[in-house]
């Protein structure tokens, strides 16, 4: 039997979105994590934090809007909404590496089965590779998601024993919320928490590089 | 009163020599000081230390001043997706890099700033950005030793200034300008509008005119 379609990036982000809170700081980095405030869960307010000094950041800027001003960390124009605050970028960073953020949430290329991350070089591409806020949020984030897909183009496993690429910071992801599954890293390994719809903790097992733990029937991730 | 306010860009940055260790604000396209940046490209300063977020974009911001060949060492975050001409320089090695986490960059010039000789912090340890660097466990923690970044000059961006050098910014163009203006020892800032003494509200200011040694007003400048 084929396997059952994989979710769409918008997905991950949708369901990522449903682990923060009512109220939340939150820093939500490249790619698939900078949906997220796209998703969130009807009734709650949660307060995005820009590593370039703004706390309380909106949605994107309609056109005519655009203030270049007022930007978000991939520079795109931005709002803000009632009791944003803007601060300078030592200030910003002190909120991720002082743990006064409630959540980050990060995209990767690599997660190891201790929650190390790698996100933010490619071995032997071109470049230096860019570090930007990566490593001071990784480090001092209270509470780190991972969003990404859970294997490379070519099918390789991006959940690991060990990362492979360029580090970011060690043992730092609590959660890791991928195209097939949601996982939480605990002491002993990789707990399962949710699989797509469709596919089973075995098969999503089969193309994690590292062992997950589970019990019985693993629930399907939901997205009312 | 000492006189900080400059007739134009060029006499502002007259004096910069060849060899200066030189800060540059700016983030994601907002608060970048470029009516300076192109003054002291057209004054010809070469065998420049830049300490910036990133080394530009295309033709704009830092990307001028590699285009030029005048800047011979860069410590930056994100060096950038679109710093064509640093990286054709530091490809062909006529440019080094020292890539910095974002907040640590932060807090290195905020440490020379304050007059304190470094600190230690978990943010990179286990990563490249440890390499050489002094490790200890403070707390329980392993922690690297991170050294203060001085400069000589500090070319920034301001939205206004009084005549004695206090300075405000708008929206999240503020970003790394305050902290780069507290760091170097020289701070020359372009602003957009001068008022006189007394002007701006005690409780807004910014950055307190003592950080700051040379105003000169100009219109902003932005590219995408």
């Amino acid at each position: 039997m084929p396997d059952k379609p994989r979710l769409a990036r918008e997905q991950i982000a949708q369901r990522a979105a449903q682990e923060l809170t009512d109220g939340a700081y939150v820093n939500l980095g490249w790619g698939i994590p900078n949906l997220i405030a796209d998703y969130l869960p009807a009734g709650i307010t949660v307060y995005f934090h820009s590593e370039n000094g703004i706390l309380g950041m909106g949605r994107r800027a309609k056109p005519g809007e655009e203030d270049y001003d007022l930007v978000d960390a991939m520079k795109v124009p931005v709002t803000i909404i009632p009791g944003a605050s803007f601060f300078h970028q030592a200030d910003a960073h002190l909120m991720t590496r002082g743990g006064h953020l409630d959540a980050a949430v990060l995209g990767a290329f690599q997660v190891s089965e201790k929650g190390d991350l790698a996100n933010w070089k490619i071995p032997g591409a071109k470049g230096t590779g860019n570090i930007g806020g990566a490593m001071d949020i990784a480090a001092g984030a209270k509470m780190l998601i991972v969003c990404m897909e859970h294997t490379t183009k070519d099918g390789s496993p991006k959940i690991v024993k060990e990362c492979t690429y360029p580090l970011t910071a060690l043992a730092c992801v609590n959660t890791i919320v991928t195209d097939l599954a949601v996982m939480d890293v605990k002491p002993e390994g990789l707990l399962l928490r949710e699989v797509a719809p469709g596919w089973t903790a075995e098969k999503v097992q089969a193309v994690t590089g590292a062992a997950l733990h589970f019990k019985g029937h693993v629930r399907e991730m939901s997205f009312v | 009163m000492k006189r900080k306010v400059f007739a134009t860009l060029d006499e502002a940055v007259a004096d910069i020599p060849d060899g200066a260790r030189i800060m540059f604000g700016g983030f994601g396209g907002a608060g970048f000081p470029n009516n300076l940046i192109q003054a002291l490209a057209r004054k010809g300063t070469r065998n420049i230390t830049a300490i910036s977020n990133n080394c530009g974009t295309r033709d704009g911001e830092l990307g001028l001043m590699f285009k030029n060949n005048q800047i011979k060492h860069a410590i930056a975050a994100f060096p950038g997706p679109h710093a064509n001409y640093f990286l054709e320089r530091y490809a062909a090695k006529e440019v080094t890099l020292e890539l910095v986490p974002q907040g640590i960059l932060c807090e290195r010039m905020r440490a020379a700033a304050a007059g304190l000789q470094g600190f230690y912090t978990t943010v990179g340890v286990g990563t490249e950005v440890a390499a050489g660097k002094e490790e200890r466990v403070i707390e329980g923690q392993r922690c690297i030793l991170e050294m203060p970044i001085h400069a000589d000059f500090a070319l920034i961006k301001a939205q206004k200034a009084d005549e004695l050098g206090n300075l405000t910014y708008r929206l999240a163009a503020r970003n790394f300008n305050p902290i780069m203006a507290m760091a170097a020892k020289t701070t020359i800032a372009e602003v957009e509008e001068i008022v006189p003494v007394g002007a701006i509200d005690p409780e807004h200011v910014i950055t307190p005119a003592i950080f700051v040694h040379r105003i000169v007003k100009a219109k902003g400048l932005r590219y995408a």
